[in-house]
């Protein structure tokens, strides 16, 4: 029997799931985490906002689940039934608008980001939070216009503004239209940077693209979780351009950090904590 | 004639997707006007300006102080190569941070001095390297987009050939927003589309019409201001004459935002920027 015999004590075996039979069907009650291999309860891991209660490796979130960890109770959401008019006509392997259809049956939402008001630890906050479901979590126009109103309305209302992003980028389907989207916004936040009302940027697993290189980099406080993959061109794109692999490690929150690129790297569980202070010291 | 096969093939007319790509191969074409082109044949005493005072100088933006009929502008362009060592000395156009924040700095100077700033959006994108990722890039483009909007000078944007996504509209945000006829400006280049969509570069042909990235496209969605004409068979052709139309259209959009002060330029520039893309319901 010492054959088999673990030399390591390994994780703690759950008990067999009840139709258990040569493969271990888990049906979604278990999950795999990627950083440790080791099996955690799907419940455990909602529990800690989807971070490995055994290795502490930051999964993603969807904008739902960003905003109750960092909202103190219900929030308003602000233009919700936002949609694009496909200004391109675009089709690849389906017609844009189809996909667009699929992502609201399938997310919920109307497009990748939900714009909301709440408080933060009491203090007023305005909140866009991105979804990386929703055709990865891309910046078309009604992305580009949700963020927009929400720094207008951070203006208006000289409360902070938050934006979680989680995005690979510009929208393609959309063209340059998405394109602009990047100069609309960081124009507005030119206006926000004048009135001084704060702005903080949270970056998530993943930012990268156009949305790196628009706001996400512009806070008064750019911050991000750790782990979390940041950059401008996509891993595999640098590695075409070089035609070698990449350094273990680039493009994640820490290497972003050490480069002076980020200004903290903060675990998930002392985010809003973290929030709360910044504004305390940035607006009083 | 319908009846030789080949005649038809030649007089089928051009459809959408190769007009498209048609314009792409003529805005990357091996003889098309670079900056320093135009910069020499539009402006006088072009003094070429170097550095971001912070890494070193990034040679694929060329940076410096000239004259438009004796008035100062400052130019800032992206520069390809036209031999395989400009080509790798210029980075095949594609700027590093280092370049940008070069631009920013120069279009700063002007804008403390009030003179007008001249842009030339001339790259296949920003430089996706380890080191260009390690200095910011992001950053840098991020921050030249906001500080391109505070501007209190009059400023001036030219698509001359490719425009290639985030590290074209770094140099892109003005008051007056223009493309050469023959110029392409893409929020993607249409061999990565076709990479992503079909998983095939090849079908660049297809992307390149599907992406709506031609002149007339972007000023049909409202997203540049005017297109300049160019010389038949494209600005390669006579690259004097493309000079002079491109000047011609400088002149008149000088004028044009020279009776407006530092507040309403940066107004303007503001509502122009805030209206693009209302594609939404």
């Amino acid at each position: 029997m010492s054959w088999f015999k673990r030399e390591k004590a390994g994780p703690e075996i759950p008990e067999k799931p009840p139709e258990g039979g040569r493969r271990v069907r888990t049906e979604g009650l278990w999950l795999k985490c990627e950083g440790c291999r080791q099996i955690i309860w799907k419940k455990d891991l909602e529990a800690n906002w989807n971070v490995c209660p055994k290795c502490g490796r930051h999964m993603r979130m969807d904008a739902f689940q960003r905003l109750k960890l960092l909202l103190d109770g219900p929030w308003e959401e602000f233009d919700a039934d936002l949609h694009s008019s496909n200004p391109l006509d675009f089709v690849d392997s389906k017609p844009y608008s189809e996909r667009l259809e699929a992502m609201r049956q399938s997310t919920n939402l109307f497009d990748a980001l939900i714009s909301a008001g709440g408080t933060l630890a009491g203090r007023p906050v305005l909140i866009c939070a991105m979804d990386i479901r929703f055709i990865g979590g891309s910046m078309g126009c009604v992305v580009g216009e949700k963020i927009t109103r929400a720094i207008e309305r951070a203006i208006a209302q000289k409360a902070p503004l938050i934006i979680v992003s989680a995005s690979g980028g510009a929208r393609m389907q959309e063209g340059a239209v998405s394109l602009m989207q990047l100069a609309k916004i960081s124009a507005a936040l030119m206006r926000l940077d004048e009135c001084r009302v704060p702005y903080i940027s949270v970056l998530t697993d993943p930012t990268t693209g156009g949305v790196t290189a628009s706001f996400a980099m512009l806070g008064d406080l750019n911050i991000a979780e750790p782990g979390a993959l940041i950059g401008f061109a996509g891993p595999r794109v640098i590695e075409q351009t070089i035609r070698q692999k990449l350094p273990e490690g680039f493009q994640r929150a820490e290497f972003l950090e050490k480069h002076g690129m980020l200004d903290a790297v903060v675990p998930r569980s002392e985010l809003k904590t973290y929030i709360a202070q910044a504004l305390r010291f940035l607006a009083g | 004639m319908p009846e030789e096969p080949e005649q038809s093939v030649e007089s089928s007319p051009p459809t959408a997707s190769n007009d498209a790509w048609r314009r792409v191969q003529l805005a990357r074409h091996a003889k098309r006007p670079h900056s320093l082109d135009y910069i020499n044949r539009v402006f006088t005493g072009f003094h070429e300006i170097h550095g971001d005072r912070g890494f070193g100088d990034d040679p694929a933006i060329v940076a410096g102080f000239a004259f438009l009929d004796d008035n100062p502008i400052m130019v800032v362009g992206e520069q390809k190569g036209r031999d395989t060592k400009q080509k790798l000395y210029r980075n095949f156009g594609m700027p590093k941070p280092e370049g940008y924040r070069k631009a920013l700095r120069l279009m700063q100077l002007a804008s403390k001095f009030g003179r007008p700033v001249v842009t030339f959006l001339d790259t296949p994108g920003a430089y996706p390297g380890i080191d260009a990722d390690e200095r910011g890039q992001a950053e840098a483009i991020a921050r030249n987009l906001r500080e391109m909007a505070r501007l209190a000078c009059p400023v001036i944007c030219v698509c001359i050939g490719e425009g290639g996504s985030g590290g074209a509209l770094a140099l892109g945000v003005g008051n007056c927003v223009l493309m050469l006829e023959n110029a392409v400006y893409s929020v993607i280049s249409p061999e990565s589309c076709a990479a992503i969509i079909w998983r095939d570069s090849a079908k660049a042909e297809l992307a390149a019409a599907a992406l709506k990235l031609t002149a007339e496209d972007l000023q049909s969605l409202g997203l540049i201001d005017d297109i300049i004409p160019e010389p038949p068979g494209g600005a390669h052709e006579n690259p004097d004459l493309a000079a002079d139309l491109l000047a011609t259209r400088l002149r008149r959009a000088l004028r044009e935002l020279s009776p407006l002060n530092s507040a309403e330029l940066v107004q303007q520039r503001y509502t122009k920027f805030r209206r693009m893309g209302n594609f939404f319901l």
